[in-house]
C-alpha cells in the first residue's frame, strides 16, 4: 500500500447523504477478478448516459472538478455492500481523502487498507467546505495526516480524529498480514489452547 | 461478580492478542468465501508466497452471480462463468471445502451456514459479505469484511479489530397478526435510521425476538447491517440447540451434550450493561412496506409515501425529493395503491423453507396477477428439494410464479435476472438502493407474505385484510 503523509487537491462536493456502496460501484462490474481499472466505473450510473456519454448535469463531470482528488459528501457515505471494489473505484478515479459527516463501518476500513483517508468532520463544517468548493473555482483543500488536519486555503485548520493503528499504517503504507504474522507464536499458541 | 454481554464473552475467548498500545488480534473460528469478493484475495496470497493458514475452516460456495436458470446449460455470461472458475480453481490450490454450481449443497452462503451446521454459538465468522450477520441469529459473533480482510483472515485465521460499542434492541410482547420478522426489522430501521447502529454490534433481546423460531431470527439479524451495524446477535437457547441437532457439521453425541453446555454460558449475564437500548413494543408494529432507495425509507403497508417538506433536514429532505423522483412516486400515494410489474421472493434475508411455506401458503389456489411476473428464488439447494418435497414448487408454479435454482439472483441482480428499467418490484430482499436490481429498476423491500399477497393483487396490499 502507497504511503499516505499529506496530500494538496482539487475538492469536488457531492451533496448527497448516504451514498451506497451500489451507487459508488454498480453491481456488474463486480465480475471482474482484477484489482484494478475500476476508475472508469465509479459512480456509473449517476456519471454515465443511457448512451454511455458523460452525464453533463453530474458533479463530477463538470470541467472545473476535472481531477479532483479530494470529495466532500454527505452524512454515512459507503453505506451498504462491504464491496472493497467502491475505495478501489474511488481510489483508481484519483482520491486520495474523502470528506464527510461520517462513513459507514465497514467502508471506512476498506479505505483504510487501500490509502485512503476518510476524513469525518461536523456536519456544519462539511456544509462550509462543501459550499467553499462550490462558490470558489479551484477550491482547494491540503490535508495533513501527521497532524490530522485539514488546512483552507486561508490558513484555518479542521482537526479530525483517527485511530493511531489506521494512522501508523497509512503514513508507513504497512503491510497489515505481514503486522499479523509477526505475532504467529501468539496465534499458534491459541490454537493449542483452544484445539 | 463481573457481568459481560454477550459480546463481550465471545470477543474474549477469542483474543489471540490484546496489548494496550496495539489494535487487538482477534481468532476466526469460521470463514466464509465467495465468487466475487474473493479473486484478489487469492492473488494477494499468491503475489506474497503467502498459505491459507486453515483451509479446514474455511467454506467456498458460489451464490452471487450464478444463474437461477437450468444448471445443465452453459454459462451464457462469460466473466460471471469466469469468476466462478476462478473460485473453484483457488479452492483446488489452497485446499478449500467448495459447493460449487453443480452440488446439491450449494446455495447463498448465509443460507448453508446454518443449514449445514457450520455456524454455531459463540463462534466468531466473518465472510466478504455485509449480510455474515445473519449468522449472529444462533448466537455468533458474524460480520461482512472487505477482499483485504479476506486475504487477512486466509493468511492468519486472524483480524485486526477494534472493540465494538453494544446496542441492545429489545423487542417485547406479541407479534399481532400478519406482522413477520421482517417487518420487525424494518420497523426498526426505520426507526433508527440506516446508520443509527453504525459500528455497533447489536444484540436483540426480548419475547417477542424470543418467540421467533431460528429462520426469523436470521432474517432479523440479516439486515442488522442496513441499520449500518457491525453485527447482529441472538443469544441461543433450545430452538438453536434443537435446530443444530444432528446437522453436517455439527457435534455428535457426547460432543454436542458438551457443546450444549458451552453454549448455555453465552448468553449476556443478568444486569451487565449495553452502551445503548432501545425498547420496541410488538403491538405497535405494522406490516411494513418501503417508499425510498434505502431500508429506513420505510412505512406501514396503511401509510402513505411522506411529503419530502415534512422532512427534518434538508439533507433528508433533499434524499427524500431525489428518492421519490427515482421511484417515480407522488407524496400522499396510499402505499396499497402502488402497482408493481415484479415480484421476488429470495434472498438472504428471506429464501428459507419456512419463508417459502409462508409465501405459498398465501398463493394458494390462486393467481398471479396478469400484469405481474413473479418468481421465486430458494436460498439453497436443499431448501429447494425440500420445497419440492412439500409440494410448495407446484403451488407456486401453478399461481404462475417462476421456480428458480437457488442463488442471490434479483437481490443484487449480477446474474441475469434483472430489473428493466422503470420496473417496479415488491422485493422480499434486503436493499432497495438505486439501480440494486437493475439500472432504473424501483425495489419495495416487503416479507414474504406481503410479496406473495402483492403477486396475486398486483398492488401493495395489507396482507392483514387479505383473505386466508
Amino acid at each position: 500500500m502507497e504511503a499516505f503523509k499529506e496530500h494538496v487537491g482539487l475538492v469536488v462536493p457531492l451533496d448527497r447523504i448516504n451514498v451506497d456502496t451500489d451507487q459508488i460501484i454498480p453491481k456488474q462490474f463486480l465480475k471482474r477478478i482484477e484489482r484494478t481499472g475500476f476508475g472508469e466505473f465509479l459512480f456509473y450510473d449517476w456519471r454515465y448516459l443511457e448512451n454511455g456519454d458523460p452525464n453533463p448535469e453530474f458533479v463530477l463531470n463538470h470541467p472545473r472538478y476535472a481531477g479532483a482528488s479530494i470529495l466532500i459528501a454527505g452524512a454515512n457515505f459507503g453505506c451498504g455492500s462491504s464491496r472493497e471494489h467502491a475505495p478501489w473505484a474511488l481510489q483508481q478515479y484519483g482520491f486520495k481523502a474523502i470528506l464527510a459527516p461520517s462513513f459507514a463501518d465497514i467502508f471506512r476500513n476498506n479505505c483504510y487498507k487501500n490509502g485512503i483517508l476518510p476524513i469525518a468532520l461536523p456536519a456544519d463544517v462539511i456544509a462550509s467546505l462543501s459550499q467553499e468548493a462550490h462558490d470558489t473555482e479551484g477550491y482547494r483543500l491540503m490535508v495533513d495526516l501527521e497532524e490530522q488536519s485539514v488546512i483552507c486555503p486561508d490558513g484555518t485548520a479542521h482537526t479530525y480524529e483517527i485511530g493511531d493503528f489506521e494512522k501508523y499504517c497509512l503514513l508507513n503504507g504497512l503491510d497489515e498480514i505481514g503486522w499479523t504474522l509477526q505475532y504467529e507464536t501468539d496465534i499458534a499458541a491459541y490454537e493449542n489452547r483452544t484445539a | 461478580m463481573k457481568t459481560q454481554t454477550m459480546y463481550e464473552k465471545i470477543w474474549e475467548t477469542h483474543l489471540v492478542r490484546a496489548s494496550a498500545d496495539e489494535v487487538p488480534i482477534l481468532y476466526i473460528d469460521t470463514h466464509l468465501v465467495h465468487e466475487v469478493t474473493s479473486p484478489q484475495a487469492f492473488e494477494g496470497l499468491r503475489l506474497n508466497n503467502r498459505k491459507v493458514r486453515r483451509p479446514e475452516l474455511t467454506f467456498a460456495t458460489m451464490d452471487h452471480n450464478v444463474p437461477t436458470t437450468d444448471r445443465s446449460l452453459p454459462i451464457k455470461d462469460l466473466i460471471a462463468a469466469k469468476q466462478m472458475e476462478t473460485l473453484a480453481q483457488n479452492c483446488a490450490e489452497f485446499d478449500i471445502p467448495l459447493y460449487d454450481i453443480n452440488s446439491p449443497e450449494q446455495g447463498i452462503v448465509h443460507v448453508i451456514g446454518p443449514e449445514l451446521g457450520i455456524t454455531q454459538p459463540g463462534k466468531t465468522i466473518v465472510c466478504g459479505d455485509s449480510h455474515t450477520s445473519t449468522h449472529g441469529a444462533l448466537g455468533a459473533l458474524a460480520f461482512g469484511i472487505g477482499t483485504s480482510e479476506i486475504e487477512h483472515v486466509l493468511a492468519t485465521q486472524c483480524l485486526l479489530q477494534h472493540k465494538s460499542e453494544t446496542f441492545e434492541i429489545r423487542v417485547d410482547g406479541t407479534l399481532p397478526y400478519g406482522v413477520t420478522a421482517k417487518d420487525i426489522i424494518l420497523s426498526i430501521i426505520g426507526h433508527i435510521g440506516i446508520d443509527g447502529g453504525n459500528g455497533a454490534v447489536v444484540e436483540y433481546t426480548g419475547s417477542t425476538i424470543r418467540s421467533l423460531s431460528i429462520e426469523e431470527r436470521m432474517t432479523v439479524c440479516n439486515m442488522s447491517i442496513e441499520a449500518g451495524a457491525r453485527a447482529g446477535m441472538i443469544a441461543p437457547d433450545d430452538k438453536t440447540y434443537q435446530y443444530l441437532a444432528g446437522k453436517r457439521f455439527a457435534p455428535k453425541g457426547e460432543d454436542f451434550d458438551a457443546a450444549v453446555e458451552r453454549w448455555k454460558q453465552l448468553p449476556t449475564d443478568e444486569g451487565a450493561n449495553y452502551d445503548r437500548t432501545l425498547t420496541l413494543d410488538a403491538a405497535d408494529i405494522a406490516p411494513q412496506v418501503t417508499w425510498g432507495t434505502n431500508p429506513g425509507m420505510v412505512t406501514d403497508v396503511t401509510g402513505r409515501v411522506p411529503n419530502p417538506v415534512d422532512m427534518d433536514t434538508t439533507d433528508e429532505k433533499r434524499a427524500a425529493e431525489h428518492a421519490l423522483e427515482y421511484m417515480d412516486l407522488q407524496p400522499g400515494t396510499p402505499m396499497t395503491d402502488i402497482a408493481v410489474d415484479r415480484v421476488f421472493i429470495g434472498s438472504c434475508t428471506n429464501s428459507r423453507i419456512s419463508d417459502l411455506r409462508a409465501a405459498a401458503e398465501v398463493v394458494k389456489g390462486r393467481k398471479v396477477a396478469d400484469t405481474v411476473n413473479a418468481m421465486v428464488v430458494p436460498g439453497s439447494q436443499a431448501v429447494k428439494r425440500q420445497a419440492e418435497a412439500e409440494g410448495l414448487d407446484d403451488i407456486f408454479r401453478s399461481a404462475g410464479f417462476e421456480w428458480r435454482e437457488a442463488g442471490c439472483s434479483m437481490c443484487l441482480g449480477m446474474n441475469p435476472d434483472i430489473l428493466m428499467p422503470g420496473q417496479r418490484c415488491a422485493s422480499t430482499s434486503n436493499r432497495n438502493f438505486e439501480g440494486r436490481q437493475g439500472k432504473g429498476g424501483r425495489t419495495h423491500l416487503v416479507s414474504p407474505q406481503m410479496a406473495a399477497a402483492t403477486a396475486v393483487t398486483g398492488h401493495f396490499v395489507d396482507i392483514r385484510e387479505f383473505s386466508p
